[in-house]
């Protein structure tokens, strides 16, 4: 046992660093850390520089355009860009479609798919939640009849994180309604440029548009983007799960939140000191701290040992509790942290080309909308409830 | 001890809760919300008409309540409605300091306060004084008879809209002494008064005031100059007693709509209600507003007491308030999943509403810390 960073993965972190100052655009740093809303072209400009490095697609074996790094040097990656304010990659192509893929799609879909992901040239979105089934996603109701070489399908799925940005929707249909729910799930990649799929935003408590709903009417899709078996999505719905879940656990983002806390706490002045040095406040930010070390710690030891032989299991379930109960702490930190400042709501603040002067402090203009933007974390991906009897049932056996 | 609300309270309570159910759906509250001045005039004079505005103050200066007992009865209705009329800038703190502490001509004011013809904010916050009372850097000089104002005031909430504020400043002593306070009222319209009004995460509004060598006549200080702090430590007392009240509104309002949800939202073929894992949520929501709302009651029933047991009781419950706040602000969106996400759906604005009275008047560490300073003075 070892709990120090290799040669080898030191100068990996030399590597990222120079990359990093190489390749990523301040002005694109700065937008990032202001919470000036990003623009699609700026996740785009962002995964063409990591792409043209081989970087982009970490989770994908080498022979895929993956990079083939270990869990550690990932981990480094991840820290690194986010410490420098670089734009979070968009996962639904590279972290959840393409393993997906590359598991159980066909030689022509992989061969057709993965490039344009790498490339791009497919945005990709996740169509799985419908009104009617969030948690209790098998019972989704969106249906595709097959004609022919078609799939004529119906229905509706919302929640659509960025589906205004999609070229394409990796999505959850039924093919059979005779048989148990989760027996009759297909797995189907659908154009949005097809007649039928009508967009439509929901804005959320935050004021922000970012997700959206989907209308599929008699939208036709051929029967070439089934994605493995008929019948057989469920079991790629959830391969993907753990995938998308271990994201969200989110180590790196609750780093720099933490950090970001600890400046804003020098900042900020309570009775005249720095409110970094109030017992109290310091205790509850110590306490944050003392619980991410360990989830980082917790987080290493999963992904090390899935590298080493087994899949992400029972324990992304954990990590994806645990690491979103800590950065939605942070963030309630935060926003306390800025005292009356947390009141202002301007959302022009937002816009690129904003330079009003800010209300109070600059930094404190985001806080409180990220505050209820991220309650999402512990929603999303299976609701935490969902990963408790996750838990419960897999590994507890209760 | 009697816990029961007089006929008189039965009646403030049932007038407000009538017109806030029958005028201010969530619907109506948004579009006023969004309103240049950030809320209605109508619903101004409406409330005024049916006597809620005078429910925060005395007799003496043309209200008809102003017991501790009178405020958190209609804020408890405000909350539930989520109303963002300028009740606690307007009437709470600001005619009630007047009431408090005013000369005679100031005091004539109330009744315009409380026929809604005229409105006030309280402008006592700096850009550095976080929740602190005493902490007051804006200067007062006196000049020729008269006085001369200069700093800044942070989030005053409804300042952009008041016709008049009340106005904190320091004659003498350093930024954090109690003494050497005095407090003033200006006409907003005042030579060297500007404001940069916004709105607020929570629906409503506040602005920052600047004073650049604002003058004054001698007669705009509310009682003595050099004295006011203990007028500030009450006006800000009666509305922390006003937020915990409002915060207590809101928080039913959450439980009911996440208690229908979970009655009437089906996964995995039963009602959410049916998984006792939410059960327990609910019961400990349900146990901890039991809670927030007794310390509520202490707090309005001491509101009047000596000043160590009346700050400590009000320290209490506004600790309470920020913790079952957050938390059930934090569970009922939870308990929603994804439809509380949504702007569209009523239940987030007033989790919104709940986390930002956390911010209003001192958050729940700030009254610990009071709670612990008031309890070795009592
Ligand atoms: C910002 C955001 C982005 C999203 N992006 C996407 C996306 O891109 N694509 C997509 O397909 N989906 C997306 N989702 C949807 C998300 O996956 C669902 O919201 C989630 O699965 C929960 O479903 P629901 O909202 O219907 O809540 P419900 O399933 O109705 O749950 C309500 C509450 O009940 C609890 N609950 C449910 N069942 C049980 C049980 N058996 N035991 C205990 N508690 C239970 C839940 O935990 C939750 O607290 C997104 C959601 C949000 C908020």
């Amino acid at each position: 046992m070892d709990m120090n960073f290799s040669d080898e993965e030191k100068t990996f972190r030399v590597a990222v660093r120079a990359f990093l100052k190489e390749e990523l655009p301040d002005s694109l740093a700065a937008k990032v850390k202001n919470g000036t809303r990003l623009r699609k072209e700026d996740y785009l400009t962002w995964h063409a520089a990591l792409n043209a490095r081989g970087w982009l697609a970490w989770h994908w074996p080498v022979e895929h355009g993956g990079a083939g790094w270990t869990p550690v040097q990932k981990h480094i990656f991840e820290e690194e860009c986010v410490r420098a304010g670089a734009p979070r990659v968009i996962p639904f192509g590279l972290n959840m479609l393409g393993p997906v893929l590359i598991k159980f799609g066909s030689k022509a879909q992989k061969e057709y798919y993965l490039p344009r992901i790498l490339n791009d040239e497919d945005w990709w979105c996740q169509g799985y939640s419908e009104p009617g089934a969030g948690s209790d996603l098998a019972s989704l109701k969106t249906q595709a009849l097959r004609d022919g070489d078609h799939y004529v399908i119906n229905g509706q799925k919302t929640w659509t994180t960025l589906g205004h940005f999609a070229d394409k929707m990796f999505c959850l249909v039924k093919t059979d309604t005779q048989v148990k729910p989760q027996e009759g799930i297909s797995f189907l990649l659908i154009d949005m440029k097809s007649p039928g799929v009508t967009v439509r935003p929901i804005v959320t408590l935050d004021g922000e548009h970012e997700v959206n709903e989907v209308f599929l009417e008699d939208v036709r899709v051929p029967v070439a983007n089934l994605v493995g078996e008929e019948n057989k999505g469920w079991t790629y719905a959830k391969y993907l799960l753990t995938y998308e879940r271990t994201g969200i656990a989110g180590v790196a983002f609750a780093k720099q939140g933490l950090e970001h806390l600890k400046q804003v706490t020098r900042d900020q002045k309570k009775d005249g000191r720095p409110l970094a040095e109030d017992p109290l406040f310091a205790a509850r930010i110590a306490q944050v701290e003392i619980d991410l070390m360990a989830m980082e710690t917790f987080n290493l030891r999963t992904v090390s040992a899935a590298a080493a032989g087994g899949a992400p299991g029972l324990e992304s379930s954990m990590l994806k509790i645990k690491g979103t109960v800590i950065r939605q702490e942070i963030t309630d930190l935060l926003r306390r942290a800025i005292g009356p400042f947390a009141l202002p709501f301007v959302p022009e603040a937002f816009d690129e080309g904003y330079n009003e002067t800010p209300i109070g402090p600059d930094y404190a203009m985001p806080l409180a909308r990220q505050y209820f933007n991220m309650r999402k974390l512990s929603i999303y991906g299976g609701s935490n409830e969902i990963q408790r009897n996750i838990v419960a049932k897999g590994m507890l056996r209760l | 001890m009697d816990f029961e609300l007089s006929e008189e309270r039965r009646i403030l309570r049932d007038t407000a809760a009538r017109l806030i159910r029958e005028r201010y759906p969530i619907q109506a509250r948004h579009e006023f919300a969004a309103r240049e001045e950030g809320f209605s005039r109508e619903m101004w004079a409406d409330f005024a008409e049916l006597g809620l505005i005078g429910a925060f103050l005395p007799g003496e200066v043309g209200g008809y309540g102003g017991t501790g007992v009178d405020i958190m009865v209609a804020m408890e209705e405000i909350g539930r409605g989520l109303v963002v009329e300028p009740f606690l800038a307007s009437a709470v703190l600001s005619a009630g300091l007047l009431a408090e502490f005013g000369t005679g001509s100031q005091k004539a004011l109330v009744g315009e306060v409380v026929a809604g013809t005229r409105l006030l904010a309280f402008a006592h916050g700096e850009p550095e004084s976080r929740y602190a009372l005493s902490e007051v850097r804006m200067q007062a000089c006196e000049s020729d008879g008269g006085w001369i104002l200069n700093g800044r005031k942070s989030v005053v909430l409804n300042g952009d809209t008041a016709d008049d504020l009340i106005v904190s400043a320091r004659v003498a002593g350093d930024a954090d002494d109690e003494d050497g306070l005095a407090l003033f009222l200006i006409a907003a319209n005042t030579q060297g008064v500007s404001r940069r009004g916004y709105a607020t995460v929570d629906g409503g509004r506040a602005a920052e005031i600047d004073f650049d060598n604002v003058r004054l006549s001698e007669d705009a200080s509310l009682g003595p100059a050099g004295q006011a702090f203990p007028a500030i430590e009450r006006a800000v007392g009666r509305g922390v007693l006003a937020l915990c009240a409002e915060a207590l509104g809101a928080m039913e309002v959450c439980l009911d709509m996440t208690l229908d949800f979970l009655r009437t939202r089906t996964q995995f073929g039963v009602p959410l209600g049916k998984f006792q894992a939410l059960q327990h949520r609910m019961v400990d929501m349900c146990l901890e507003i039991e809670q927030a709302r007794s310390a509520t009651i202490l707090a309005a029933g001491k509101l009047d007491a000596p000043r160590a047991e009346r700050e400590r009781t009000l320290s209490a419950a506004k600790n309470l308030a920020g913790r079952v706040g957050r938390m059930v602000g934090e569970e009922s969106i939870q308990l929603h999943g994804g439809i509380a996400m949504t702007w569209e759906y009523a239940l987030p604005h007033f989790a919104k509403r709940l986390t930002m009275i956390d911010h209003q008047l001192g958050d729940a560490d700030h009254h610990l810390e009071r709670f612990i300073a008031f309890s070795r003075a009592a």
